[in-house]
């Protein structure tokens, strides 16, 4: 009596087709954002581990009584010429070695930087420096590479950039416990650098965090107050109809757009300094405020017209009624709105590239008004390079970047779960 | 017979070009329940809402006519509109508190007015307001929770509370029993014959026995026109217009 008739299996047949289709499709998106994160991974968590190689340095060299750099300060350290002594320091490594040649290989598989490194070691431990310290000095590139195993060693010489008697010296310095590998914290503090194994994405942090701080500051008061006006106090008629269309258009203008009117008018006519994370934070609210209006102005229309209605028969006033009650209610998603537009700003590249904050900044800003990078642009740059040391290095800013997004993201959906209010 | 409280004088309200009340005049009298009744879309509510002039809220709405209370025209220029409401107090078809505690959704109104001068003061309005609603006891153990959370019935007499605490002469009830099941549905009449003898009650309501039952006066509304006035008896029990006839019998409507 309730055997399935023809029909009903047909029905049952495309319900299960159906389900294959949908299950595939979402097989075939996790499958693509998991292959692109193993990549990014792969390709770049090595850049969080640097190469370095330990050379005794004979800081009695340089003042016979080691006691007497406590005295000193910083500034008098840094002012000493330790050059010629950083580089005997490191030709102690070899002593036999006597061609200049040879001397000069030695020292190109340190990274150039190697007599700051040694003043540095001095003024941290200037209260209790010892004759002789063991003093850990970055590698170069290619040896940081070779040690990373992404250096074909079986490469014809005259086609590496690094030769085979630096590889010998590499290797003795290795099967001498000389060769350390450890967490790369320069990485994550210094700014850009020519020298992939001294580059950093600290100042690119910090120039994407100043611009997302400038795009809070700039859109989220005037996002607000924008939707609140229109969605709460406004009369509909054709001017408002008309303002609310090209807020819509606005969110799909491209960002490029948004950079050249950046370029025209914040540069050109108002004179702000070029390549600045002020610049690239008012040209980036400008995309941002129409996300954080629509979504303001959605969540606002959810809120029920009794909650209104209910403040304004006790006698409120609209604007009581709308900042007591409705506006409160449409924060959570508000909120959200605002979250996912900053996540917007901060992955957009496009307009900061017209902004000039494409420039090779080597410090780390301090201040909104600081040239700077920002992590989509610090890929950008990195991409292009073609020191092998970069690729891994625009992996790793890649993977920055994605954490930040997905803490972003979270906030947004913990924000939402936190204040959903029912009534 | 009580004094007339609420004087209205040929009422046409228009939603843009839609004419939604042809010409309505009616008295409604001091301390008594005056019902409107009548088929849906019949403009009972939109006159309810003229009196306290909820419907300066929709924009398309326009209201010509007269309304005074008190002999005082509430639509002129100089009448604010929040002090109106301050004394013509309004409770809604769906019970709607505001989502917060019970405390805050009655302390609401006093505060934005500034009728309460401290806390004590503020505590005393919550408790009579709550008092006079005949839901304190039931929540005077969970006064800080929300106002939410509590059962249909409950979450109207706290509507109800709240319209109290701003000391209204007049409560509007826009069919404040349509949601709520038989037992809460007598409560809030038990309170509408308590509160009468203090407030100016006019209430909306699709139920004809509702009316019978609460009011001294009704109205029954068709088609945007009052049809006829009276005291409740006369309209239930010897109506003078066919249609009143017709609409009490369960011919239409």
């Amino acid at each position: 009596m309730f055997d399935a008739s023809a029909n009903l299996k047909k029905r049952l047949k495309s319900e299960r087709r159906f389900q294959i289709f949908c299950i595939t499709a979402i097989s075939f998106a996790l499958i693509f954002v998991l292959i692109l994160f193993l990549n990014i991974f792969s390709s770049g968590y090595s850049a969080f581990y640097k190469t370095t190689i330990a050379i005794d340095v004979d800081y009695s060299q340089v003042i016979e009584d080691t006691t007497q750099f406590a005295a000193m300060s910083d500034d008098e350290i840094n002012k000493l010429d330790l050059f010629r002594f950083s580089k005997k320091s490191i030709y102690s490594l070899f002593p036999d070695i006597e061609d200049r040649k040879e001397k000069k290989l030695l020292i190109r598989i340190f990274s150039i930087e190697y007599e700051d490194e040694i003043k540095q070691f001095l003024i941290k431990n200037k209260e209790n420096i010892k004759k002789i310290e063991t003093v850990y000095l970055t590698a170069s590139d290619d040896v940081d590479q070779v040690r990373k195993g992404n250096y074909p060693r079986d490469l014809p010489e005259e086609r590496r950039r690094i030769k085979d008697i630096q590889l010998e010296y590499y290797d003795i310095l290795e099967n001498n416990g000389r060769v350390k590998y450890v967490f790369n914290i320069p990485f994550l503090t210094r700014g850009d650098s020519r020298e992939p194994e001294l580059a950093g994405v600290g100042g690119s942090i910090v120039g994407s965090f100043l611009t997302i701080i400038t795009v809070l500051i700039l859109s989220f008061p005037i996002g607000i107050l924008a939707a609140v006006y229109l969605q709460e106090f406004a009369k509909s008629n054709r001017f408002t109809d008309f303002i609310e269309i090209n807020i819509n258009n606005l969110a799909a203008v491209p960002s490029i757009v948004f950079g050249l009117l950046g370029l025209g008018i914040i540069l050109n006519v108002f004179g702000l300094p070029r390549s600045t994370p002020l610049v690239g934070g008012i040209v980036l609210s400008l995309m941002t405020l129409p996300t954080i209006i629509i979504a303001t102005r959605a969540s606002l229309r959810a809120v029920p017209p009794s909650i209104r209605e209910g403040a304004l028969a006790v006698g409120a006033t609209k604007m009581q009624a709308v900042m007591h009650h409705v506006v409160p209610l449409a924060m959570p998603g508000a909120l959200t709105g605002t979250i996912i537009g900053l996540a917007q700003a901060l992955g957009e590249t496009a307009p900061l590239l017209l902004i000039g904050m494409v420039a090779f900044v080597v410090d780390v800003p301090s201040s909104p008004l600081d040239a700077s990078a920002s992590l989509p642009v610090q890929v950008y740059l990195w991409a292009e390079s073609a020191e092998r040391g970069y690729v891994e290095k625009t992996s790793a800013t890649i993977m920055l970047l994605l954490g930040f997004l997905i803490l972003l993201n979270l906030a947004a959906v913990l924000i939402r779960r936190k204040f959903e209010t029912k009534w | 017979m009580n004094k007339i409280k609420i004087s209205a004088k040929n009422i046409d309200v228009f939603y843009g070009d839609k004419q939604a009340l042809f010409d309505v005049s009616m008295d409604m009298y001091e301390k008594e329940v005056t019902a409107l009744i009548g088929p849906s879309g019949c403009g009972k509510s939109t006159f309810l809402r003229c009196i306290n002039r909820m419907n300066d809220v929709i924009d398309i709405c326009s209201v010509k006519g007269n309304v005074s209370i008190d002999g005082h025209d509430i639509y002129d220029k100089s009448i604010r509109v929040e002090s109106l409401r301050e004394s013509v107090g309004m409770v809604f078809q769906k019970p709607n508190p505001f989502p917060k505690s019970i405390y805050e959704n009655i302390a609401y109104g006093p505060r934005i007015h500034g009728i309460a001068n401290s806390k004590t003061d503020l505590d005393e309005i919550v408790e009579t307001s709550l008092q006079k609603a005949a839901l304190f006891d039931e929540v005077k153990d969970r006064l800080h929770q929300p106002g939410t959370g509590l059962s249909g019935g409950q979450q109207q007499r706290l509507c109800i509370a709240r319209a109290i605490s701003v000391n209204p002469e007049i409560i509007l009830m826009d069919e404040p029993c349509s949601a709520l099941d038989p037992i809460a549905t007598a409560k809030i009449e038990d309170l509408m014959s308590e509160l009468k003898k203090e407030f100016t009650i006019i209430i909306v309501t699709h139920s004809m026995q509702q009316a019978a039952r609460v009011s001294k006066n009704t109205g029954f509304f068709h088609l945007g026109k009052l049809i006829e006035v009276d005291s409740t008896d006369t309209i239930f029990s010897n109506p003078g217009n066919q249609k009143t006839q017709d609409y009490i019998t369960g011919r239409f409507g």
